[in-house]
């Protein structure tokens, strides 16, 4: 039994150890939210926080994040309340098909918590590892900076 | 969620006297389809309480159509967009898009198709409304007006649709229902939030990969590494060991390890032993492809359409002449969300879920493998992580179906980004041979254009084809907004045994490469600036001039620019539509291509949805780049040398240039947009690089060109 907590819920999964946290999540918990893009951390569809730090979830063995922290983007809101970066998604109209768009949106959100008011450069540095193939991006970083309220 | 015509019905039931009008019989539906009134609107939109429930025939793959083509509705049935929910319509032949015969979602044909008959539904529906309020308050129903899902009578009385439901549904459907004159409009052409935006913010979207039945089990299928080679050995007896592993399926194209999760499945492919029939192409390289387009070109091609002119008589007399050939590589579409499809066969009936485009495609080839008719084959249909063409086609759907015809269990079965990038239907490499001809005062006067690629529509739809003109293959190419005085255009149709899909704005996207840049060769060859030589070619398109005028109004075109940046223009003639792409480029590094605006702009007729139709210029256009820049699948022993996005790049954020977007007010009926900005971005950066280089690059990708 592998316990953890995912989005402030306690879970004890009976899994591999090297069973990848994404699809523990998915296939075993049953939160679908997070997607699968390339299971090799090159797209980042999978972006989850690990006690507010963005990974890979594709790879990361759930054996390896027992006893932390796990935040999806069910757990995002925070008590009925959107998060201000799904806020900020929703001003700009951000998502195409969406499918990218949960880890697009645990990226910033990380981003955000360390850097409230981030740069262009700082903005490009932590969204890079996240493709979106509807070519959102100018979207993806207008939104940022509403949330971040910065011009 | 929309089950199947009977649940549908039984639906309706259920719901009773709150559903208000009930469903069109198939009946109807078939007299609907033979003569164009009057349309059912019950078969389109219910009404039950304060909702407004529309059926969405189309895929939604990130275009918009689940707000788009309900803002159609809402905007004649005069509800707010707020009050409006939607449901995908099942596989069910009620759903065709008439111009297709088909529930079919490509060449950005949703919009116009289903314009005129969405309107006509929510007018109809709206005139049966006030006829049932006219009735109850006994009073003409020219009386009445309506607003905002009420209809308003004499002395202000007032009734909400959904009181008045039930009432309309019992009156005749009327014909001819009159449609409000654009000036009219409150929603059509306003900027509306998606419907759709809510559950792709929380996590509640349910793409394919996310359907979950009870019971379900997880597969992956091995295949083989050269494309079209067939199991020939297995051995599976160390992958059914890995915990979870519940079985080993052969299907006709891949052995399937089918598990209680995803990772088991993973797991037992990679203890797979598996050796393979090599297959037709195995023999294939880039190269080998290459020299089969070689050879077309070296012979004459099926000449498309009627030429204008005599381009042969044009070159031998003009006072200068050009000839290059271009090259585009093959590429894959690299959806976000991989190929997958979740499939439940129980002996007796077959239920599949699947983000798709061709669902009734796709449930007679799975009727087929199954050995059922038709009717017992149920297709749903679930959000699409980005389609571009590839979910055209239903191979990903067939390989579910075979893996739960031999287990009687529900199977999700998912493919792996490498599996997504080497078992695709590519967007054909294409060879362009292109030669023109200038006068003494810099005119283009002549352009002939001969391409050697792979028809993606002899496979799709051959019956498309008639007397060898392929539209598809040709358009940037036969199709242009410009009018030459000399113009010719040839096709040969190459077959390699690589599979070919359609790829967003098939053809254009290859072919405008080449037209586009070569314009600007012609350009420069005369001493003419490629704006002003566009401009002579549009002299007789004042539509797709005034498109060409405000792209380079919003870029500045012509205002001097920071040291080190240039320009390149480019136009496409899609679907109806108009686009002009103009590119401000630097070249910042050694190998790095900069991108710094692209400035988009486009007469696509009446607008629906403003800010989506934004939101697909920004997509087509960056689309287009990603492609242009670094997109490339090569080919060795049959087998794709690329796999997942460390070897098949795509754009990425800190790539991606600002967009400007320039949309021509318009009333017209409406045009294709969610392609329309692909075509011209490839051609428009190149243009930018001789503009900054003075050297011209004639193939794709531009970073590997400029090396």
């Amino acid at each position: 039994m592998i316990a953890l907590f995912i989005n402030g819920t306690k879970h004890e999964l009976d899994v591999p150890a090297d069973m990848p946290l994404l699809w523990a999540v998915r296939d075993i918990v049953g939160l679908t939210g997070t997607k699968f893009g390339c299971g090799q951390a090159l797209c980042g569809a999978c972006t989850m926080h690990m006690n507010g730090i963005a990974v890979r979830s594709c790879s990361v063995a759930v054996g390896d994040v027992a006893g932390q922290h796990i935040t999806t983007v069910e757990g995002l809101a925070h008590e009925g309340l959107p998060h201000a970066i799904q806020t900020a998604w929703q001003a700009e109209n951000v998502p195409q098909c969406g499918y990218c768009q949960p880890g697009q949106m645990m990226s910033a959100a990380a981003l955000l918590a360390k850097t409230p008011k981030p740069t262009d450069a700082q903005i490009d540095d932590a969204m890079s590892g996240n493709i979106c193939r509807c070519g959102m991006y100018p979207r993806i970083k207008a939104a940022i900076k509403r949330a971040a309220g910065v011009a | 969620m929309l089950a199947t015509r009977s649940d549908f019905i039984t639906l309706a039931t259920a719901a009773g006297l709150t559903l208000g009008l009930p469903l069109g019989t198939a009946a109807e539906a078939d007299a609907a389809e033979a003569t164009p009134a009057p349309v059912s609107p019950a078969i389109w939109v219910q009404i039950a309480g304060e909702s407004v429930t529309v059926v969405v025939n189309k895929a939604e793959m990130g275009q918009g159509v689940s707000t788009s083509l309900p803002m159609m509705v809402a905007e004649e049935l005069d509800v707010p967009l707020a009050m409006v929910k939607t449901q995908f319509a099942p596989a069910d032949p009620r759903y065709i898009d008439p111009a297709w015969g088909d529930i079919i979602t490509g060449g950005s044909t949703s919009v116009p198709d289903m314009y005129p008959l969405l309107r006509r539904a929510g007018a109809t529906m709206r005139a049966m409304l006030v006829a049932a309020a006219a009735q109850q308050w006994n009073v003409p129903a020219a009386t009445l007006t309506t607003k905002a899902g009420v209809v308003l009578g004499p002395d202000g009385k007032t009734a909400t649709y959904g009181s008045l439901a039930q009432a309309a549904a019992a009156l005749p459907v009327p014909a001819d229902v009159p449609l409000k004159p654009a000036s009219e409009f409150t929603l059509i052409g306003t900027r509306a939030p998606r419907i759709d935006l809510p559950s792709k913010l929380d996590g509640t979207a349910r793409f394919g990969l996310d359907v979950t039945l009870p019971g379900m089990l997880y597969a992956s299928m091995e295949r083989s590494p050269a494309i079209g080679g067939t199991p020939a050995h297995v051995d599976g007896s160390a992958a059914r060991k890995i915990a979870g592993v519940k079985a080993v399926v052969t299907t006709s194209r891949g052995v399937a390890v089918v598990a209680t999760s995803y990772w088991a499945a993973l797991k037992g492919r990679k203890a797979l032993h598996v050796t393979w029939n090599p297959g037709k192409t195995a023999h294939v390289s880039s190269a080998s492809i290459q020299a089969q387009h070689d050879a077309a070109l070296a012979r004459p091609g099926f000449v498309q359409g009627t030429p204008v002119g005599d381009v042969a008589a044009a070159m031998t007399g003009a006072h200068k002449t050009l000839s290059a050939t271009y090259h585009a590589p093959y590429l894959a579409h690299a959806t976000m969300e991989p190929m997958n499809a979740t499939a439940s066969y129980t002996g007796a009936a077959l239920e599949i879920w699947a983000p798709n485009q061709v669902p009734i495609q796709a449930q007679k080839a799975a009727a087929a493998i199954v050995g059922l008719p038709v009717a017992a084959v149920t297709v749903h249909s679930t959000f699409l992580g980005g389609g571009f063409g590839r979910r055209l086609e239903h191979d990903y759907v067939s390989d579910a179906v075979e893996v739960t015809k031999q287990l009687r269990r529900p199977v999700k079965l998912i493919w792996t980004r490498e599996d997504d990038v080497q078992h695709d239907l590519y967007r054909s490499g294409s060879t362009n041979k292109l030669a023109g001809a200038i006068d003494a005062h810099g005119n283009i006067i002549a352009l002939s254009h001969h391409v050697a690629a792979t028809s993606v529509t002899a496979r799709w739809a051959p019956q498309f084809i008639v007397k060898h003109q392929d539209s598809y293959a040709m358009e940037g190419a036969s199709s242009t907004p410009y009018t030459f005085a000399n113009f010719h255009t040839e096709w040969s149709p190459v077959e390699t045994g690589i599979p070919v899909g359609y790829w967003r704005a098939p053809g254009a996207n290859a072919n405008t490469f080449a037209t586009e840049s070569f314009i600007d060769e012609l350009a420069h060859a005369g001493g003419t600036d490629p704006v002003a030589a566009r401009r002579r070619l549009l002299a007789s398109n004042p539509r797709a001039l005034a498109v060409l005028e405000a792209a380079v109004a919003a870029a500045h075109y012509g205002k001097p620019l920071p040291t080190g940046h240039a320009h390149g223009v480019a136009m496409v003639v899609w679907a109806g539509s108009i686009g002009a792409v103009i590119a401000e480029v630097s070249l910042p590094a050694k190998g790095v291509i900069k991108v710094h605006t692209l400035t988009v702009a486009a007469d696509v007729g009446q607008p629906i949805n403003r800010d989506g139709l934004e939101a697909q210029l920004q997509s087509g256009a960056l689309f287009g780049l990603s492609s242009a820049l670094y997109g490339k699948i090569t080919f060795a022993g049959g087998a794709v040398q690329q796999g997942n996005f460390d070897t098949y790049r795509v754009l990425r954020m800190n790539e991606a240039p600002a967009i400007r977007t320039v949309v021509i007010p318009s009333t017209a009926s409406p045009t294709g947009a969610g392609e329309l900005a692909t075509p011209p971005t490839p051609a428009a950066v190149n243009n930018a690089l001789f503009a900054l280089t003075g050297k011209r690059y004639r193939s794709m990708p531009l970073t590997d060109a400029i090396v």
